[in-house]
């Protein structure tokens, strides 16, 4: 065990390395999981992917440059209805299509990004969340203003088929998990390929010099600037990295929702993400994956217990949103830092009166 | 012409409404420095409420001051119970706790009322009302609408310029240590201009509401055009909330009625972000020093 540690000490030493190992044994785990589940839990498993991309960013934004957003929602939205537009041309059934729609989506994002976050950076408080707020029903209601996008009714998304897929892939997940791939279980490879992909790449920019800037404007703003910070360049980076991480969970709901349409993005979707990143502990990667989690499988059991406890279908789904809205409220309430937070500090509480009794016992 | 006319009658109507939302998120910015994310969910439960009295045969107007008191209360319960642990900590907090708030709101009404539509009667005809051979862009619930918004409006200017508790509820807002010391109650401030916010909010709501269906999500819109219109008027300054509501009321009911209903949300939005780039504390807020 011990020799062990003293080998891999080198590698744990440097984050990229870190990120990079724990997101080989991440995903290799995901990949075990996702071939031996149900069609239902493939699906919720894809559903998490995208939730928890889109979180990831979120965090980002919220928890390290402290810029609240209310509006990715609206973001997902635009890398939903750029990635199906793309797919739309081009067929949509190999992998290259996929992955062309999926950088069409994360590219449109980013523009997005700098153009709400060039003036989102100069607000703060209350005004950047009524800003965001506006934008997240602006958006989905441009839809019903332009014919190509569909109107209320939305567009269908072409999915690429499992057996469209170049030979060697299929042969390497049959060889991984002796289940032949199928567009359900094709989706949730897809979407945690890319969330260890974007969580890597993420969990690296917030250890390096960018995510210390942004920690530091957070913190304290004007000595972030006296520091020589240029303060708006930072925010709108981080807003637009927030932003492409949107974009590219929205083209994968599309992928997996197979329509796109305005009335899947509500304010609600975005406040939704904003529970997830909550719950889990803003600023931290662990927290959004865990409250992405929560978000795909809350729904189906909310909506059960309701209908159990004599709810019609309808009032049944609304229990899940005053789930999410009384979450909200009690970690603000009770637990500020959210899960990964309490955690931490719960740990170092205990690992502080162990280390204290100890020096006790010494003394005595 | 005809069509201005009617544009700019509808815009006045819709100005009324937004600036007594604006009104209501002033009040509580003014007492707590909180904004209210969770205003048009609180007005559409006193709504609702309104209108299972109504279902029960009691008369409008018991209906609307039944309304007006939940709204009262709720906001009274709402400040002491959930926005108290939150007052004068990072602003984040606040504005987490009121969305969270929105939600649960916006969910329990569902579950309780259901989610389809329902007419909502209104106390005078909502046809327009006809001049000669054209009917022009008004009704009488629109009239109705603007003289119950002013009235209201009449009422605060009377309780914070004129009365012992106005002038206690100000000092509060203004100075809450020096006032303490003072001997005034402040926690029973804040409280009252939370539930008094909420009733005004709850006299919105009827005045939207009236002649038209409601569903839980119906308020929904306010929650962003009542901001807009506060922030418009510098969130600060009562006055200005009135003047950035009409002017919002009226710019948006023109880009509906010459460019397309569904751009309104976005021009919005550049309206907010033009404010806020160019005069940050609003159109009449006095300035404040503030660089970052």
């Amino acid at each position: 065990m011990e020799s062990l540690r003293s080998l891999l000490r080198p590698v744990m030493s440097v984050p990229l390395a870190r990120h990079l190992v724990v997101a080989l044994v991440a995903f290799v785990v995901a990949m075990a999981v996702i071939g031996t589940s149900s069609q239902y839990l493939q699906t919720r498993y894809a559903e998490m992917a995208y939730f928890a991309i889109a979180a990831g960013g979120l965090t980002l934004l919220t928890g390290l440059s402290g810029q609240l957003s209310l509006g990715h929602g609206a973001l997902m939205a635009v890398g939903a209805y750029a990635a199906t537009l793309v797919l739309e041309r081009t067929g949509g059934e190999t992998l290259a299509d996929v992955f062309v729609a999926l950088l069409v989506a994360i590219a449109v994002c980013a523009v997005v990004g700098v153009v709400v976050g060039v003036p989102a950076a100069r607000l703060h408080g209350p005004y950047i969340a009524g800003a965001t707020l506006t934008l997240a029903v602006a958006v989905p209601r441009l839809a019903n203003q332009w014919d190509v996008l569909g109107g209320e009714q939305g567009l269908q998304v072409p999915v690429p088929r499992a057996s469209e897929l170049p030979a060697w892939i299929q042969d390497l997940i049959w060889f991984f998990t002796a289940v032949e791939i199928d567009q359900y279980s094709f989706l949730a490879y897809l979407g945690w390929l890319l969330l260890v992909l974007t969580f890597v790449a993420l969990a690296n920019l917030s250890r390096s010099r960018v995510g210390r800037r942004w920690r530091a404007v957070r913190d304290d703003d004007v000595s972030a600037e006296l520091a020589g910070i240029h303060l708006g360049r930072a925010r709108v980076v981080a807003f637009t990295v927030s932003a492409m991480c949107a974009g590219l969970a929205g083209g994968l709901m599309a992928m997996n929702v197979r329509l796109t349409a305005p009335g899947a993005f509500t304010i609600t979707l975005s406040l939704t993400l904003l529970a997830a990143v909550v719950l889990g502990g803003l600023g931290s990667l662990t927290g959004a994956l865990i409250g992405a989690g929560v978000l795909a499988f809350l729904p189906h059991f909310a909506t059960d217990l309701g209908e159990s406890a004599g709810l019609s279908a309808t009032q049944a789904a609304e229990v899940t949103p005053v789930v999410y809205g009384l979450v909200l409220m009690l970690v603000i309430l009770l637990a500020p830092a959210g899960i990964v937070g309490s955690l931490r500090s719960f740990l170092a509480r205990s690992s502080l009166t162990s280390s204290l009794g100890q020096t006790k016992e010494k003394t005595t | 012409m005809q069509q201005f006319l009617d544009t700019t009658l509808g815009g006045l109507v819709l100005g009324a409404v937004y600036a007594a939302f604006a009104l209501a998120l002033c009040l509580i910015w003014r007492s707590t420095r909180i904004v209210n994310f969770a205003q048009a969910a609180m007005a559409m439960v006193t709504t609702y409420i309104a209108l299972s009295l109504i279902n029960a045969d009691v008369p409008y107007w018991v209906a609307f001051v039944a309304a007006l008191a939940a709204g009262f209360g709720l906001g009274a319960v709402i400040e002491r119970v959930i926005i108290r642990p939150v007052e004068g900590k990072a602003e984040l907090n606040a504005v987490i706790l009121t969305l969270g708030l929105f939600m649960v709101l916006h969910g329990l009404t569902a579950i309780t009322f259901g989610v389809q539509h329902r007419g909502f009667p209104a106390p005078v005809s909502t046809n327009a009302i006809a001049v000669g051979d054209t009917s022009i862009g008004i009704t009488p619930f629109g009239i109705l609408t603007i003289v119950v918004v002013a009235v209201v409006m009449a009422g605060l200017v009377v309780l914070f310029r004129f009365t012992d508790l106005g002038l206690r509820m100000r000092a509060a807002a203004f100075n809450g240590e020096v006032s303490r010391l003072l001997g005034v109650r402040v926690g029973r401030m804040l409280t009252l201009g939370w539930a008094l916010a909420a009733a005004v909010g709850a006299v919105a709501g009827m005045l939207i509401a009236g002649g038209d269906l409601v569903n839980p999500a119906f308020m929904d819109p306010f929650v962003i055009y009542g901001f807009i219109a506060a922030v418009l008027g510098g969130l600060d300054s009562p006055l200005g909330s009135v003047i950035g509501g009409l002017i919002l009321g009226l710019s948006l009911s023109y880009v509906t009625g010459y460019i397309g209903e569904h751009l309104a949300p976005l021009v919005a939005l550049g309206i907010l972000m033009v404010v806020l780039l160019v005069r940050p504390s609003g159109l009449f807020a006095a300035a404040a020093a503030r660089r970052v």
